[in-house]
C-alpha cells in the first residue's frame, strides 16, 4: 500500500522534477543532460518577449484578483440576506460559470464582444466631437481582465460564503445590540473574521488568471500573456529556456498556493474572537 | 438605507458582470449557432438548422472526446482510489495533511507546463529509448491516444483523489472494526462497507474530472500532435483558423448539450445507487 502511494507520488512529481532538472542543463539539447548551468535562467530573464509577456500576465492577474475579491466578497455578503428567485438566479449563474468549459466561455466572450464592439465603434465615432479621434473598442487587457474576473469572482463568492456560513451569527447580533452601526459591525466583526477567506480567494484568483491559457487565448486580443507565449514556443520546439520559465512559474504558483492554504487553515482554526 | 436596498447595491456589480460576461456571450453563441457563415468568415444573421445538420463533419472530434473523456475518468479513478484509501485509512495521521497537500498542489499549478513535461518522457529519447534497451524497438508513444490518456490522468488525478479522500475520511472507522469483529475478511469489509460508503466521493470526483475533460484543449494539442483531437481543438480551429462562427457556435452548443445530458443521466444513475452528492470544495 505504501509502495503504491510512493509510485503515485513519483508519477505526480517526476515530470515536474524533469522540467526543473533540465532547466539547469548546460547543453542546448533538451533531452541530454550535459552539465549544470543557470544560463537559461539568465537568457529567459533577458528575453524582452518573455519579460513583456510576464508583465502582461502579472498586470492581468493582479487586476483580476482585486476585482474578483472585491465584487465576490460584496456579493457573498449580500447573498447571505437574500432568499427567493434572486438567490436561485445567482446560485444558477455561479454554477454555470464554473461548469461551462473554459473554451466555450472563451469563444463565447470573443464573438459576443467583437459583435458588440462592431456596433459600438461607429456609434462612438458618430457621437464624438469633430476633429478628435474617437476611441476604438477592441479585444485586449480590459477584456482579458473582465473575462477572468467573471470566473474567479464566482470562486470568491463560494469561498467567502462558506466562511460566512461558518461564522457565529451571535457575534453580529451582539454587535448590533451594543449599538454598533451596520458599517461598524461589518468593519469590526465580519471583516476580520472573513479576511482569511478573502485573501485566499485573492490568491486563488491571481493564480488562476496567471496560469490560464484557454480563455486568454481567445479574449486577449493582441496582448501576449506568459501561458500564450509558452504555448506558442512549445509549438516551435522544446528548449531549455522554456524549462527555466516553466520552473520559475511553477515555483511562484507554489508559493502563492502555500500562502492561500495557510491562510484558509489559520482562518478555519482560529477561535472566534 | 434598508437592509434590502443595501443587499441590492452590493449584488449589482457582480450581477451586471455575470450578465455581460456570461449570460450575454452564451446567448450570442446560441443565436449565432442558427446563423450562416459570412463570405470572409464571421457571421451573417439567418435562421437555419444547416450548422447543426453539418455536425457529422466534426464527428471524429466528438468521437475522440466521448471515448477518451470517460476512459480518462475511469483510469484516474482506478489510480486515485487506492491512494485516497491509503491517505484516509492506512496513513499515519501526522503525515496525512502534508501528503494530501502534496496531491492537491500540482492541480493548482500550470497544466500547460505539466503536460509539456510529458513531451520529454514520451518523446523519442525518453521512455521509447529506455524500452529499446530492453529489446522493444520502435515504440511510438508521443502523439498517440495513449499519450493523451497519460496526460489526462496526470493532469486530473488530484481532482479525483480529493473528493474520494473526503468521503473515506468521514467514514466511521468503528464500522470497519465491527465488520472485522464479526468475522469478515479485510477484502469483504472493503467490498461491503468501505466501498459503498465512499460512493458519494467517487461520484463527485468522476463528475468533476469528466466535465473538465469534455472541454479539454491543451492536453490533446500538446501530446496528441494534431492526430488525437478533442472537440476543444475543433473549436479553436473553427474560430481562429477558418473563422466559421456560425458552425463553431453550433459545435459549442452541442458540446454543452452533450455535457449537460451526460451529467444529468449520470446524476440520476448515482442517486439511484443510493449515494448523495456531497458539497466538496477543491481547496
Amino acid at each position: 500500500m505504501r509502495l503504491y502511494a510512493l509510485c503515485v507520488y513519483l508519477f505526480l512529481y517526476i515530470p515536474i522534477g524533469i522540467i526543473a532538472l533540465f532547466s539547469f542543463n548546460a547543453g542546448r539539447h533538451a533531452s541530454q543532460f550535459t552539465g549544470f548551468s543557470t544560463k537559461w535562467y539568465g537568457k529567459a530573464l533577458n528575453n524582452p518577449f518573455v519579460m513583456d509577456a510576464l508583465e502582461t500576465s502579472l498586470i492581468a492577474a493582479f487586476l483580476t484578483a482585486c476585482l474578483a475579491s472585491a465584487l465576490g466578497t460584496m456579493a457573498a455578503i449580500a447573498l447571505q440576506g437574500v432568499r427567493g428567485w434572486l438567490r436561485t438566479l445567482f446560485d444558477a449563474l455561479i454554477y454555470i460559470a464554473i461548469m461551462i468549459p473554459g473554451i466555450v466561455i472563451g469563444i463565447a466572450t470573443l464573438i459576443a464582444l467583437v459583435t458588440v464592439f462592431g456596433w459600438l465603434n461607429p456609434l462612438l465615432a458618430a457621437l464624438w466631437p469633430d476633429g478628435a479621434t474617437p476611441p476604438q473598442l477592441s479585444m485586449g487587457m480590459p477584456t482579458l481582465v473582465a473575462a477572468h474576473t467573471m470566473f474567479t469572482m464566482s470562486l470568491v463568492i463560494i469561498i467567502v460564503r462558506a466562511r460566512l456560513a461558518g461564522m457565529d451569527r451571535a457575534l453580529v447580533e451582539a454587535s448590533a445590540d451594543l449599538f454598533a452601526t451596520p458599517w461598524g459591525t461589518f468593519r469590526q466583526v465580519t471583516l476580520p473574521l472573513i479576511a482569511p477567506a478573502i485573501l485566499a480567494g485573492f490568491l486563488l484568483s491571481f493564480t488562476f488568471s496567471f496560469d490560464d491559457f484557454i480563455i486568454a487565448f481567445f479574449v486577449a486580443g493582441s496582448e501576449t500573456t506568459l501561458p500564450i507565449y509558452i504555448f506558442s514556443s512549445i509549438r516551435r520546439g522544446v528548449t531549455p529556456e522554456i524549462n527555466a520559465i516553466g520552473t520559475m512559474v511553477m515555483a511562484a504558483s507554489l508559493l502563492l498556493l502555500v500562502m492561500a492554504q495557510l491562510l484558509l487553515r489559520r482562518g478555519a482554526s482560529k477561535p472566534p474572537a | 438605507m434598508t437592509q434590502k436596498g443595501r443587499n441590492a447595491l452590493l449584488l449589482t456589480p457582480a450581477g451586471l458582470w455575470l450578465l455581460v460576461m456570461l449570460v450575454l456571450p452564451l446567448l450570442v453563441v446560441f443565436v449565432f449557432s442558427f446563423g450562416e457563415r459570412g463570405a470572409a468568415g464571421g457571421y451573417v444573421p439567418a435562421f437555419t438548422l444547416e450548422q447543426y445538420a453539418n455536425l457529422p463533419a466534426r464527428w471524429t472530434a466528438f468521437k475522440n472526446t466521448l471515448i477518451l473523456a470517460p476512459l480518462g475518468t475511469i483510469a484516474a479513478l482506478v489510480i486515485a482510489y487506492p491512494l485516497a484509501y491509503f491517505l484516509a485509512v492506512r496513513c499515519a495521521p501526522r503525515w496525512r495533511t502534508s501528503l494530501l497537500i502534496l496531491v492537491i498542489v500540482p492541480f493548482w499549478t500550470s497544466i500547460l507546463i505539466r503536460s509539456y513535461a510529458w513531451i520529454f518522457i514520451l518523446g523519442g529519447r525518453g521512455l521509447p529509448a529506455l524500452l529499446e534497451t530492453v529489446g522493444l524497438d520502435d515504440v511510438r508513444l508521443i502523439n498517440t491516444p495513449f499519450a493523451v490518456l497519460v496526460g489526462i490522468v496526470y493532469g486530473y488525478l488530484p481532482l479525483m483523489v480529493f473528493p474520494i479522500f473526503v468521503s473515506l475520511d468521514k467514514l466511521d472507522k468503528r464500522l470497519l472494526e465491527a465488520s472485522a469483529d464479526l468475522g469478515s475478511t479485510p477484502w469483504r469489509t472493503f467490498l461491503q462497507v468501505t466501498l459503498p460508503l465512499s460512493i458519494p466521493g467517487v461520484a463527485t470526483g468522476c463528475m468533476l474530472v469528466f466535465i473538465l475533460l469534455m472541454g479539454e484543449f491543451l492536453i490533446p494539442s500538446i501530446l496528441g500532435g494534431g492526430k488525437v483531437f478533442f472537440v476543444g481543438n475543433a473549436l479553436v480551429d473553427l474560430f481562429l483558423q477558418s473563422r466559421n462562427w456560425a458552425y463553431g457556435s453550433a459545435v459549442a452548443m452541442t458540446l454543452v448539450a452533450v455535457m449537460l445530458v451526460t451529467v444529468s443521466v449520470y446524476m440520476k444513475f448515482i442517486s439511484r445507487l443510493g449515494g448523495q452528492r456531497d458539497d466538496i470544495s477543491l481547496m
